[in-house]
């Protein structure tokens, strides 16, 4: 990490030599001038331009720092598959986050000049900026937690999942596979091997629910009887153990409600529904089919978004981003938009142009180069973005979340204990902050002589 | 520092309950030992220097400086064996503690030409590479009488580095057990703890029918999983083979390494038996897989990890040790059930009588008699008395620990470089995530354990 705070430290510090070439316009001498810069230069000189000489001669050295590799860790760095990862994702963030944060600053600081409350609004939207990245980054691992009664994100994915699904009464149950002639039959549901016949009921024992833990106040199961297609289907488990398998034993319970298919050459001929005592009664039909127990009996209860799984984890962070900065962004695009000539605006719509046009055609050029400060700000700060990933990203997802900044600390110091490939992601990553700067100081220069 | 620290984490865990136990038993604990030594002491054995044989120098004036990982309630029940040294000696003890990263934290240290007196090293590893940097004083005779005489020859040589000895293992941990709840046994009708590993996947099988989700693993933190990977192998491959794997000098892709990774993926390849399914246990930490095995509405059946577990069940969930929580010994899945442990050994960084003495103190039966009445730790001392645990079943621990004789194994991962077996989110522990991830691929998860294996020692 340290030479990527250097590295930055080191760009902010360009604009002083700047000053340099102003110094006769005062009439001081040399000497003076040189005297007065000096404490200026020996920090900046140890604190920044020595550190970055240093990372790239110790870029050239391997793991030692005594054995001369040349471009090797360089080498690895591209050939080594986590960091190219690295620089994927650093190329995904970079790219989104700081448009979002920008367009999402952009939005706010439009619409609370129009609202009544708009102090407010952009008080709450401004105090994730008081947070530490650390604290941001604990709060959205709770926030993407995968149980639903745990994390915020997946609590809501469930409630609106389960206002359209139903979920089953029996999610956890499954056929005894030692005693039951039911088989899986793809998709989740089970179809018997063979097939009933009218005086022969059909058993069909399921497990894998804690007897004590049935919904409701379930009764005893009872063995099937009669001359119909009839069958029982039970919770083959009672507490304690003990009974014969694939038998209905005193003190196993029934399971109610469960669906039962008649299947005869993949159609469904016939349907029933247990009863309360786990007997169901197929109609005549039936006979010689094969029994089925569809996958709707079983279907697990939703249990949310994998947001922090390798698919979704660096959307997910960029998101925790988004909702750290959006403050920011706002804050400095409203003072753009404070010194907008109201004027314009009035001219715009007396000339007819609706408030899209007149956002589009007249504020957003206006606010331009605030844009391109809140942009470039923004692209700097997402390079060197490591807390809330290092944080958020659970282990086993943290190679698919890995950005430059990580990857740089992780090869340094996480173990692999390599600093030479560290200074060399760091060099790199100097590299990547190079020309966002250029741009920066350029338009800085530009505007100082406007 | 969140991932980086998972292994103090378990100290940290350690330390709490530490502190509880410590609190509830340093009564007991005295009164208790007040009979056994009563017969050569007369008073209470921290009065007096035991009948052991254990001769200390008198060292007036002087300051030892101890560095272990310690902190908290650890630290505290390890200067309550230092006070007795002091008691004894008249020297003074300096605790540091070293921080997570003991090797860098003592090599800075000793580079700047202020090392401490003595070290607890947390690894093998490390005491092999400050051995071959000329680091460590090779213990003197009458530190080596005590640890000959009380230690068995495992242990003893687990402290020596090409022919020398250094260390004394102090403090070890062990880590082939199996915590069940016993309410989800009863439940289940099951009343013997599985012996072998096909007991141990019917028993899964049987819990998971009787509705609890039989195993609680903790997939989110690697070091649990090469834990697993590495009770398995040494049971089924055997302690040579282990020993030649630690040391890299089999490959990863070895046909041992095949059969402990379908081994493996007979329970890890079952959803219906890991609580949470694979995608649940990658979810989960350490800390988790304890509680949810303990606590909460359908809590699972067991969980596998170290002596260490005590710590978590006592401090987060209310089962009680012993009734609603008991241990298992991890099941053979070879001829032998595995014995995997880990520990810090006590090494000299400066020469001199004081920290020799300490070293001397260390291996005797007395201090391993009062740490143990602390809590929260395991001695291998064989000769202590084994009363002194305070609680059946670390007694229990500290049994099999030592039953085991020289059969046992030290943590593989903390004997390979960091880069492979120590570190979150790369190398073994990545590997095995992978692998739990999709237990199926156990050629390609091979090839992947045998590259980066191949990158860590080579870099080493």
């Amino acid at each position: 990490m340290t030479s990527v705070a250097k590295a930055t430290g080191g760009a902010g510090a360009l604009p002083t030599p700047a000053a340099k070439p102003r110094k006769s316009v005062t009439g001081t001498r040399l000497w003076v001038a040189v005297l007065f810069l000096l404490p200026a230069f020996v920090l900046l000189g140890a604190l920044v331009v020595y550190p970055i000489g240093y990372s790239v001669w110790r870029s050239l050295y391997g793991a030692g720092g005594s054995d001369f590799v040349g471009l090797k860790n360089y080498g690895d760095i591209f050939s080594d598959s986590r960091t190219l990862t690295a620089v994927r994702n650093t190329a995904i963030w970079v790219a989104v986050a700081p448009a979002v944060v920008t367009a999402l600053g952009l939005i706010f600081a439009v619409m609370t000049e129009r609202v009544r409350w708009g102090t407010a609004f952009k008080l709450i939207v401004f105090m994730p900026m008081a947070i530490s990245m650390l604290a941001a980054g604990i709060i959205f691992r709770l926030v993407y937690e995968q149980d639903p009664s745990l994390g915020a994100a997946n609590a809501v994915a469930k409630s609106i999942h389960d206002t359209f699904v139903s979920s089953s009464v029996y999610p956890d149950a499954r056929p005894n596979a030692t005693a039951s002639d039911l088989k899986p039959s793809g998709g989740g549901s089970f179809t018997t091997t063979k097939t009933v016949h009218a005086g022969t009921p059909v058993m069909l024992p399921l497990v894998g629910i804690a007897p004590n833990r049935l919904p409701g106040n379930p009764e005893n199961a009872k063995a099937a009887s009669g001359s119909g297609i009839t069958g029982t289907v039970w919770l083959d488990f009672k507490l304690g153990g003990g009974g014969t398998k694939g038998k209905v034993d005193p003190g196993e319970k029934a399971l109610k409600g469960v669906k039962v298919e008649a299947v005869k050459d993949g159609k469904v001929v016939a349907s029933a529904k247990s009863g309360a005592d786990g007997t169901f009664t197929l109609p005549a039909k039936a006979e010689g089919a094969q029994v089925r127990l569809p996958a709707s009996n079983f279907s697990a209860p939703y249990s949310g978004i994998d947001w922090l799984g390798p698919t979704l984890v660096t959307p997910a962070i960029i998101g925790a981003y988004v909702w750290m900065w959006a403050g920011f962004a706002m804050v400095l695009i409203a003072a753009g938009l404070a010194g907008v000539d109201r004027n314009l605006l009035e001219a715009a719509r007396v000339d007819g142009a609706n408030e899209w046009q007149v956002f589009r055609r007249v504020t957003v050029p206006l606010l331009a180069p605030v844009l391109v400060v809140v942009l470039v700000t923004l692209m700097i700060n997402v390079m060197k973005v490591f807390d809330l990933v290092y944080i958020i990203a659970p282990q086993p997802s943290q190679d698919d979340a890995n950005v430059l900044a990580l990857q740089l600390f992780l090869s340094s110091f996480g173990g692999g204990g390599n600093e030479g490939v560290g200074s060399a992601i760091g060099v790199i990553l100097l590299l990547l902050v190079l020309p966002v700067m250029w741009v920066n100081i350029r338009r800085l220069r530009r505007e100082r002589q406007r | 520092m969140r991932r980086t620290s998972t292994r103090n984490r378990k100290r940290r865990t350690v330390a709490v309950t530490a502190a509880l136990l410590a609190a509830a038993l340093s009564l007991a604990a005295c009164g208790g030992s007040d009979n056994k030594n009563g017969g050569s002491g007369g008073s209470s054995p921290s009065a007096s220097g035991g009948g052991s044989g254990l001769k200390l120098p008198k060292l007036n004036g002087q300051t030892l400086e101890v560095a272990a990982v310690w902190t908290g309630a650890e630290q505290d029940n390890f200067m309550k064996v230092m006070d007795e040294f002091k008691k004894r000696t008249g020297a003074k003890i300096d605790f540091v503690p070293t921080g997570n990263n003991t090797s860098t934290f003592l090599g800075t240290k000793i580079q700047g030409g202020q090392p401490p007196d003595v070290a607890f090293l947390p690894q093998v590893g490390v005491l092999h590479q400050f051995a071959d940097k000329g680091w460590l004083k090779p213990l003197g005779a009458d530190a080596k009488a005590q640890l000959t005489k009380n230690f068995s020859k495992g242990w003893v040589d687990l402290g020596a580095w090409k022919g020398t000895q250094y260390g004394v293992y102090a403090k070890a941990a062990n880590k082939s057990l199996v915590w069940y709840n016993t309410k989800a046994f009863d439940a289940a009708g099951i009343k013997d703890t599985p012996k072998t590993w096909k007991d141990f996947l019917t028993t899964a099988q049987t819990l998971s029918d009787a509705g609890s989700p039989a195993v609680s693993i903790g997939g989110a933190d690697g070091w649990t999983l090469t834990d697993w990977f590495e009770n398995v192998y040494l049971s089924q491959a055997g302690p040579e083979k282990y020993d030649q794997l630690a040391a890299h000098k089999i490959k990863w892709t070895d046909p041992s390494v095949k059969d402990a990774l379908t081994t493996l993926a007979q329970l890890w390849g079952k959803n219906d038996l890991i609580a949470g399914g694979t995608k649940g246990a990658l979810n989960t930490e350490f800390p988790k897989s304890v509680t949810q095995t303990f606590s909460g509405d359908t809590p699972a059946a067991m969980v596998f990890e170290g002596d260490f577990v005590a710590a978590n069940i006592n401090g987060d969930t209310k089962a009680k040790l012993g009734t609603d929580a008991k241990v298992f010994p991890f099941p053979a899945v070879g001829s032998q059930p595995p014995v995997v442990s880990g520990g810090d050994v006590a090494v000299a960084l400066k020469g001199g009588q004081g920290a020799q003495a300490l070293l001397t103190f260390l291996a005797s039966t007395d201090a391993a008699q009062i740490w143990a009445a602390q809590g929260g730790i395991l001695s291998p001392n064989k000769e202590m008395d084994m009363s002194s645990y305070k609680d059946a079943i670390t007694r229990q621990i500290a049994q099999q620990l030592l039953a085991a004789g020289d059969s046992f194994r030290f943590d593989m991962s903390d004997q390979a470089p960091a880069a492979f077996g120590g570190t979150a989110g790369i190398g073994e522990w990545k590997d095995l995530q992978d692998f739990l991830r999709d237990p199926k691929n156990i050629a390609g998860t091979q090839q992947k354990l045998e590259a980066d294996a191949a990158k860590a020692y080579g870099a080493g």
